[in-house]
């Protein structure tokens, strides 16, 4: 069997937002829906069906059990496109991008959507466990006075809800603070952290003014530039900031530092190589290979956002190149520090030193903001873009961390 | 709403402003319908084309009543009075190709007197007349014009959104090359198109009339995301085109939006980039095939910085005339000169939008103005450079019509501009659009270099 090469056609993403922003009575839903038909209208698709639409998002209710389902049909595609709701944590969005590539190569599809989206202004409210059981007997009793009975054992203080928090469960520590240990123990300055923070808002103002997300990204609800980021930011401005994560005098993480919630949905066009240039479609870069790793973050032996540091060796090994066969890295910036962690610990673990000439050159993260599930398809659009624009043969290295301990990393080529 | 639009809108101020004649105006019919009533065909020594067009466009033309004395009738009163039509006509098509003299125009007025008050409403006066450039001799040429004049004051005398325009028939012309134009000026896509005159000659390349001329044609139109631009991809899209709407990133969820409600597709381009027309050529190749070439662009994409001369500074007045003339003028150098995947088709339409504002000037538009004058005669200059090729090009100068932009105009002004009309009503965005897609019709092709003002024949650059 021959080998089909699946590759990155274009993508479409919305301008990202802070939580309680101008999506903030946008639902998951409707951004994944916006993402998509942004995508349809720019590869001219209304009413076209492609054979698989998978995405996921971090944030979920348990109305969205069919998610990106329900957000095609609210699009311009064809009803007939099939979807599938994947979750990897933050590592969603390069997860779908992987699992719709590998069908283009084993010949289940030819063409395929991937991505994320996530709302945490549309964040699920859990309510108190209590209450959650009183109702569920409510809902069982057939009399009157058995419905009272359950009524009478709510408390008032059952009925505050749960605030939602992104909090590792077997830790309990959110993920920042989890964040706070590592940037401590690999003796992360804030120095460093600022600076990586200034460059990424930098760089992501210099990519928007030079109109190279003019073909990545469909304004929404009135917002048509990513709404977080700080063109005019400085070290000056962010050394004002207080720690947000940490304690004491270590404490080195600011919300300058840091992204923050972020509410946006991103999305990618994957196809195979001769459909796309059938179609005549940009052909911006294959997908070479990808590799997940997770990390023992529970017994404290390993960090909790460091498994990409797992996973990038493997993967190198597995395709023969080094850190200095790529011409582009792109290290989802969570937080600086995890950026500055990993690359210490690449370096260390004697995997190699990346050239910080090459990492997150149009802005990452901290200044674009975090939608969970929405960055991987963010980062494979833009990078495939980069590669493309560089020429036949750049390689580009993208590296994920997520929640649960886990790493998603993939290689990128131009074709 | 100000205070007075809510007063407007109240019963007892519907009355003072039907006193004050401000009655609500008359509804006009619209889109690909043909009037009610029949086509009266009106010919005077040496037609003959009207009958053949009509002929072409299944149309069985009905006898004009003339006003000659014998066919007068007397009041209770004694007085004259001209024959009256039993039913009442929806058109008529006065044929005066033929006419050289003078006295010929007679023959005009009594055939236009009868329909003045008999035709139903939204009817047409359809009036056509040898150019005056093919004409020999000082009588001829003067008559020619003479007829604009009678054009001119038909169209402000009819009444209940009834029109009247004049077509020069160019030398050489024929029924075919015609229909496109006949059949635009009688069905309701003319709607806000009166006292018009424009000149139609021999088809470049002949092309037969088709209900979807569009069908397997793609058409590129600049500023598609909102007001007249998403109406001019919504026409094109009706009449079968593959729209590729273009306009700012900034503005790209509503291009979206137009993009998939005609399953066409979106560019989000800043048509001022220097490489405006090779993205517009690589994206149509990329999205609707590397066969596909561009059969029209509209450009209609345009922005106004509105101030007195004596406010205007360089910023205000550079990027007025930046977008809205020499943006096109690239784009439409480099999609004629490379014959690119995606570039313009052999036989291409280019269509722009010039402005009323234009043609007569407008307190505070000198630089927009500026621009759209220099659109007119950017169509004249390059129907002469393109003389020898099968692409046609021209413009519709739109007077004031209803969109987000007038409506922001404060009330009193905007229904003084509204009113200022021989239609007393501001247009529809589709009736720029109708005008436009006629122009780009495949049968049309012996329309080039013309500017037809979508006006109601507004007071402002008659």
């Amino acid at each position: 069997m021959t080998q089909r090469r699946a590759v990155i056609v274009g993508g479409n993403r919305t301008p990202f937002v802070k939580a309680g922003g101008a999506y903030a009575s946008a639902s998951a839903q409707d951004l994944l829906t916006a993402a998509l038909d942004g995508l349809v209208a720019r590869f001219g698709l209304a009413g076209e069906q492609v054979d698989e639409v998978v995405a996921g998002a971090v944030l979920k209710h348990t109305r969205d059990f069919n998610l990106t389902r329900e957000a095609v049909l609210g699009s311009s595609l064809s009803p007939h496109t099939p979807a599938v709701d994947l979750a990897q944590a933050c590592g969603t969005g390069l997860e779908a991008v992987v699992y719709a590539s590998n069908k283009i190569r084993l010949g289940q599809a030819d063409v395929a959507i991937a991505g994320g989206v996530d709302s945490a202004s549309d964040a699920p409210i859990v309510v108190t466990e209590p209450l959650r059981r009183a109702l569920l007997k409510l809902n069982r009793a057939r009399t009157l006075p058995d419905k009272l009975k359950a009524l009478s054992r709510i408390r008032p203080q059952d009925l505050a809800p749960v605030p939602p928090a992104v909090v590792e469960p077997r830790t309990g520590l959110s993920m920042g603070e989890s964040q706070a240990l590592t940037t401590k123990k690999w003796g992360v300055t804030r120095e460093a952290q600022d600076e990586l923070s200034v460059a990424s808002h930098h760089n992501l103002a210099a990519a928007w003014n030079a109109g190279f997300f003019d073909d990545l990204v469909t304004g929404y609800l009135g917002v048509a530039r990513d709404a977080l980021l700080r063109p005019d930011t400085s070290m000056e401005a962010l050394a004002k900031l207080r720690p947000v994560f940490g304690r004491g005098d270590g404490a080195t993480m600011t919300a300058g530092n840091s992204t923050a919630l972020t509410d946006g949905a991103a999305v990618a066009l994957v196809a195979e190589e001769s459909y796309a240039r059938g179609r005549g479609w940009p052909v911006l870069a294959s997908l070479v290979d990808a590799q997940v790793a997770a990390s023992d973050y529970v017994t404290g032996a390993e960090d909790l956002l460091l498994a990409p540091v797992r996973a990038i060796p493997q993967l190198l090994e597995r395709n023969s190149l080094t850190l200095d066969d790529f011409d582009l890295i792109e290290i989802h910036e969570a937080f600086a520090s995890t950026v500055l962690a990993t690359l210490k610990a690449l370096e260390e673990g004697g995997v190699g030193t990346v050239d910080r000439a090459k990492l997150n050159v149009n802005g990452s993260s901290l200044a674009a903001g975090h939608p969970f599930a929405a960055t991987g398809g963010r980062i494979v659009a833009s990078l495939a873009k980069m590669l493309a624009e560089r020429g036949p043969g750049s390689k580009g290295l993208i590296s994920i961390c997520a929640a649960g301990g886990q790493g998603v990393v993939a290689i990128l080529e131009a074709v | 709403m100000d205070i007075l639009e809510t007063l407007y809108g109240t019963r007892a101020g519907k009355f003072v402003a039907n006193k004050a004649g401000l009655a609500d105006p008359p509804r006009l019919r619209r889109d690909r319908v043909l009037p009610t009533g029949p086509v009266v065909l009106g010919e005077l020594d040496g037609a003959g084309i009207g009958h053949a067009t009509l002929e072409l466009l299944g149309i069985t033309p009905g006898q004009p009543t003339l006003d000659l004395p014998e066919n007068r009738t007397r009041d209770e009163n004694g007085r004259e009075q001209a024959p009256r039509y039993v039913t009442k006509p929806g058109a008529i098509v006065v044929d005066a190709t033929g006419v050289r003299e003078i006295v010929q125009l007679e023959g005009i007025r009594a055939l236009l007197r009868p329909v003045m008050r008999g035709l139903e409403p939204s009817g047409r006066v359809i009036i056509l007349a040898a150019d005056a450039s093919a004409v020999e001799g000082l009588e001829a040429k003067a008559v020619a014009q003479g007829i604009d004049g009678i054009n001119r004051t038909v169209g402000k005398e009819l009444r209940a959104g009834s029109t009247s325009n004049l077509v020069f028939v160019g030398d050489g012309a024929t029924a075919a090359d015609l229909a496109s134009t006949l059949s635009f000026l009688l069905e309701g896509r003319s709607a806000f198109v009166s006292g018009q005159t424009w000149r139609v000659g021999p088809q470049k390349v002949a092309h037969d009339l088709d209900a979807k001329p569009f069908a397997g044609r793609v058409v590129v139109v600049t500023g598609a995301a909102r007001g007249i631009g998403a109406a001019i991809a919504r026409v094109f899209g009706r009449d079968g085109a593959t729209v590729v709407a273009v306009d700012m990133p900034q503005s790209g969820d509503a291009l979206a939006k137009v993009a998939n409600e005609l399953g066409g597709s979106a560019l989000q381009l800043d048509i001022t980039a220097a490489d405006a027309g090779e993205r517009i050529a690589a994206h149509v190749a990329s999205r609707h095939g590397t066969e596909s070439r561009i059969w029209a662009i509209v450009h209609n994409a345009g922005i106004t910085r509105d101030k007195l001369l004596a406010n205007l500074d360089e910023k205000r007045w550079a990027s007025v005339l930046d977008v809205n003339l020499a943006a096109e003028m690239r784009i439409n150098a480099y999609l004629l000169s490379h014959n690119v995947p995606g570039g313009l088709a052999e036989e291409a339409r280019i269509v722009g939008i010039a402005s009323t504002s234009g043609v007569a000037g407008n307190k505070g538009q000198t630089n927009y103005a500026a621009s759209k004058a220099g659109v007119m005669g950017l169509v004249w200059a390059m129907r002469d450079e393109l003389a020898d090729r099968p692409i046609t090009v021209n413009a519709v100068a739109p007077g004031f019509i209803e969109t987000e932009m007038t409506a922001a105009i404060p009330f009193i002004s905007r229904e003084i501009f509204r009113r200022t009309n021989s239609l007393s009503q501001g247009g529809n965005p589709v009736d720029v659009a109708e005008t436009l897609a006629y122009l780009c019709g495949p049968a049309s092709s012996g329309v080039d270099g013309q500017v037809i003002r979508v006006c109601g024949q507004n007071l402002v650059g008659a």
